[in-house]
């Protein structure tokens, strides 16, 4: 691909680096900026006021119950961490696959992921109904002899979301070093002297740093590809390990994993043409890397799109009565809009994207990444709802219907979510300066010399 | 402040000259050389004789204690606590894989991490060079090439003129 589609061939490194260290020591969209941090604060408001009743009168205030007692809870659960994977995926295979236009995503990719974990990790906390008795999850020495169980996936999860959670920090931090460091040089006020000076170590640059670096990131990075395969495929777990109809599927592990890719990647695409309208990033975020995004999103639909036929091959195949049935309800029963609705939001909305000029057109690739975050969403609702509501024993059978304060949680996260993005884009540098400046010094070294 | 200096340094224009100097400063005999630039700038391996594998070993040392720690936390949980579940084995080495695998990776992570700061020394926010006037851009656009002066062959006259020479485009006395 030519590098002028990607990079901002004009300019000098110089330039960038002024620019990019520019939008935190001199904010450019503060009203702009402050709108947005009201509406998510008042989101997050409305989450601790949720959490806060939810603590008081227990998760009776939910609509769930048997046979549906998992509901919003884990359903968002999965459809947070899904989302969080795609930083990971852009930040770390795309670098060791040296696609180079990963440098102006990357970062802010990543911050997504960080925000996006915790939401995804406090869900099943909420969801303990004796959240002060998280910690017999870890095993440690009760007075009462009890242990955890380890053969559950229940289990596994928080070891998988703590670990992904710490691995995210410590990646992301680790690629933000450097970038710190040219902003404390950038900063002529002395409290940015000081928050930059701090938090960048004393990050001098020094070529032995660089290459001992190199070493680290790469190795964190090589490692951080299968882990997200393997949380992603342990939350399938959590579904596929139980004997309900519609869950206990070997096809659940790589089907929950591109879902994830997908969704995060939507969320990828939203964030980078808001960045981009926001502090004016033309240059960095070109259309080119619109376009590629979109066709990523095509990619990791059509994946998904195949799980979609596979589950139903894969039922159909089984002949098991129970399973037809769920195929049954998921397509006619009560709950037939969360299926077609999914189908609809992620897969038919998507076909616009084989057209070139709605990848490059940012309102139109804002809508269809809008449209698959929605459709992910009620996929997560239909796979989970639609296997338990009829379950084995009829006399059981009960529907799950959403309360207020399921909503309120619901949407209290997206503030738990865009208040620290929202700090996070304030006072970082939110594109990893010094990647665009190698690839773009390399560009010009290729041309002049 | 009569002390030693720390070294000499050169600045350049971007990473091929600085890369030529490097190699031309290794080929003169200096020995103690330095260099400061905004990305990492793979060239410099060779005339710095950077060859350490200390870190990636480290990593896989943390990986294999991560490893084992599981192993060991899972296999003692089941020992001491044996739950028989419909006659399920107690030790399911294929139940342990997923923590086994998790803490191979978290464990491997946090020894690449301390293992870096530990071997570059940071933090440590106070260095001489940042003393030099110019250094502030060798985080934007310049190269920068240090030669220390407790290198053999240092002498503040000498050197310099070999740094100019060289195609630097300012150098500095750096005090230590």
């Amino acid at each position: 691909m030519p590098a002028s589609d990607i990079l901002p061939v004009d300019q000098s490194i110089g330039d960038v680096s002024e620019q990019l260290t520019g939008i935190p020591l001199h904010f450019p969209a503060m009203r702009r900026w402050l709108i947005a941090m009201i509406v998510a604060s008042l989101l997050l408001a409305l989450f601790v006021v949720s959490v806060i009743v939810l603590f008081t009168r227990g998760v009776g205030i939910w609509g769930i119950n048997v046979p549906v007692t998992w509901a919003f809870a884990i359903h968002n659960y999965v459809w947070w961490l899904g989302i969080g994977h795609a930083g990971t995926l852009i930040s770390a295979l795309l670098l060791l696959t040296g696609s180079e236009w990963r440098n102006s995503l990357n970062r802010f990719a990543e911050t997504m992921t960080l925000f996006a974990v915790v939401c995804a990790g406090i869900y099943p906390v909420l969801h303990l109904g004796r959240p002060w008795y998280l910690y017999w999850m870890f095993p440690y020495p009760a007075t009462m002899d009890v242990w955890p169980q380890f053969r559950s996936p229940l289990e596994w999860d928080i070891w998988a979301v703590l670990t992904y959670l710490a691995v995210s920090v410590l990646f992301w931090y680790t690629g933000l070093i450097p970038d710190l460091a040219d902003a404390r040089d950038r900063a002529t006020k002395r409290g940015w002297q000081i928050f930059f000076g701090i938090t960048s170590l004393g990050w001098r640059g020094s070529a032995v740093h660089w290459m001992r670096w190199s070493q680290a990131y790469r190795i964190m990075a090589a490692i951080a590809v299968p882990l997200v395969v393997s949380v992603h495929s342990e939350i399938s777990l959590l579904f596929a390990a139980s004997q309900i109809p519609g869950w206990h599927s070997t096809l659940f592990p790589p089907y929950f994993v591109l879902g994830a890719a997908f969704s995060g990647f939507a969320v990828v695409s939203i964030i980078a043409i808001a960045l981009r309208a926001m502090f004016n990033l033309r240059n960095l975020v070109t259309e080119r890397h619109l376009d590629i995004l979109g066709k990523v999103l095509l990619a990791t639909g059509l994946m998904t799109a195949y799980g979609y036929v596979f589950e139903i091959f894969d039922i159909l195949y089984s002949g098991k009565n129970h399973d037809l049935q769920t195929l049954i309800d998921r397509m006619t029963g009560a709950y037939s809009w969360t299926y077609w609705g999914a189908v609809f939001f992620n897969f038919v909305v998507l076909q616009a994207l084989w057209w070139r000029p709605a990848r490059r057109t940012p309102w139109a690739l804002l809508l269809i990444s809008v449209s698959v975050v929605i459709g992910m969403w009620l996929e997560r609702y239909m796979i989970l709802v639609t296997s338990l509501y009829q379950d084995f024993l009829v006399s059981s059978w009960s529907r799950f219907t959403p309360t207020f304060w399921d909503w309120s949680t619901y949407f209290g996260t997206l503030g738990l979510f865009l208040v620290p993005f929202l700090l996070a884009i304030r006072f970082i540098p939110s594109i990893s300066i010094f990647e665009t400046e190698k690839t773009l010094a390399e560009e010009k070294e290729a041309h002049h010399g | 402040m009569a002390d030693a200096p720390y070294g000499l340094l050169a600045e350049f224009r971007n990473e091929t000259e600085l890369v030529l100097a490097a190699q031309a400063a290794r080929h003169g005999g200096y020995t103690r050389l330095d260099a400061f630039t905004p990305f990492p700038v793979d060239e410099l391996a060779a005339p710095l004789r950077f060859r350490d594998t200390r870190l990636p070993r480290l990593g896989l040392i943390g990986g294999l204690f991560g490893f084992g720690l599981a192993l060991a936390i899972q296999a003692y949980v089941s020992w001491t606590y044996p739950l028989n579940v419909g006659g399920r084995p107690i030790y399911p080495f294929s139940a342990y894989a997923v923590v086994m695998f998790e803490l191979t990776v978290l464990f491997s992570v946090l020894f690449l991490f301390v293992g870096l700061l530990y071997l570059i020394k940071l933090p440590r926010l106070s260095y001489p060079v940042f003393n030099a006037s110019r250094f502030r851009l060798a985080s934007k656009d310049r190269f920068f090439l240090c030669i220390k002066a407790d290198d053999g062959q240092f002498d503040s006259n000498r050197t310099a003129a070999f740094l100019t020479s060289a195609g630097a485009v300012t150098v500095e006395l750096v005090p230590s």
